[in-house]
């Protein structure tokens, strides 16, 4: 249990000691992390219902995180605001997922 | 499960530090002052500057004028006419020049077409209104039309066909004279969707040359004042 806590502490504080991000970049990063916490809620999610498996856990995430990032970036160009759809479409999972979790928790 | 703990702790690295950054950024985006409000305090500064730098200098002059009284008779008289004369200056009764500009009006030159409606294509006051209004945005300090200065009070008034400038009649071509930066004042003139393309529009003629030495002549007539006398401070 301690090795993913010390990953989640180790990335916070490089986080806050790298450079920071340019003001133009901050929208593709808010984006982007709402897919990482939409992925990472999926991988309890898959947790509890045994199903984890942790090659599409990691490929999920970066693929997720990438994506959402590049629509809002490909949105920007063309004009139109494509990184509503990921905010809506992941904001929609995460809720689902912390509702499928909540209840997982509440039946054991 | 060793595996997929180490895959978790990687995933979580990652989020962290991107939700790190992301807190870092969002929250220096509310402490940046927004762009135009920046903008706006740049120009502010810069007036109040000048402003600054323009009571000083009538500071030192007023000071000095003061010296100049304090010194003795001679001194008081060659104190009172300068600042008579900066007065004069002011009200436009002595003839003024330097660098300007000289701007030409006039109707169009195109013949008319039967049905057509002169009106479009003659100088109205309004245009010469417009004109006088750029020129004193533009910074000009003494202006004068065909002749007759522009004070305080003038008037630039429609009469029937003609136009009152002092009560005095002006007959195109107009020709405006004013002091002041002759590159401003050309540029305001000549401002893209300015005074001058909508004189251009209708045929008008309107020209303007920056010109190194601008004489300004003195208003002529009388300035009276019948019904109003200065009043005190805090009255």
């Amino acid at each position: 249990m301690w090795l993913p806590v010390l990953g989640l502490l180790i990335g916070i504080i490089i986080g806050f000691r790298a450079p920071s991000l340019p003001q133009a970049y901050a929208q593709y990063m808010s984006v982007a992390v709402l897919a990482a916490m939409d992925s990472v809620f999926g991988g309890i999610r898959a947790a509890m219902e045994k199903k984890f498996d942790d090659t599409i856990f990691i490929t999920g995430f970066f693929s997720n995180v990438l994506l959402a990032a590049g629509l809002a970036y490909i949105g920007e160009r063309v004009g139109v605001a494509l990184y509503t759809a990921a905010i809506f479409a992941f904001g929609v999972r995460i809720f689902q997922n912390l509702a499928i979790i909540r209840r997982h928790i509440l039946k054991k | 499960m060793n595996r997929g703990r180490i895959s978790i702790a990687v995933v979580l690295f990652f989020l962290g530090m991107m939700v790190a950054v992301q807190f870092r950024s969002t929250q220096k985006l509310q402490q940046n002052t927004p762009i135009a409000r920046a903008q706006e305090l740049t120009t502010r500064l810069k007036e109040v500057k000048e402003e600054r730098d323009t009571l000083l200098a009538e500071v030192k002059d007023l000071r000095n004028k003061l010296d100049e009284a304090g010194a003795g008779k001679r001194g008081a008289n060659k104190a009172l006419r300068d600042e008579l004369d900066k007065a004069r200056m002011q009200a436009g009764t002595v003839s003024a020049n330097g660098p300007g500009v000289q701007v030409t009006l006039n109707d169009s030159p195109k013949e008319l077409n039967p049905g057509e409606d002169p009106n479009l294509y003659i100088l109205h006051e309004e245009d010469l209104l417009k004109v006088i209004n750029e020129l004193r945005a533009g910074g000009a300090e003494a202006i004068s039309i065909n002749g007759q200065r522009l004070l305080a009070t003038s008037e630039i008034r429609c009469a029937g066909n003609t136009i009152l400038v002092n009560t005095k009649k002006i007959v195109p071509p107009v020709v405006i004279l004013a002091t002041g930066d002759p590159d401003a004042l050309k540029s305001g003139l000549e401002i893209k969707g300015g005074i001058f393309e909508q004189l251009q529009f209708w045929g008008l003629v309107a020209e303007v040359k920056k010109m190194d030495n601008v004489v300004v002549p003195a208003f002529s007539g009388p300035v009276t004042f019948n019904y109003s006398k200065p009043a005190k401070e805090g009255e």
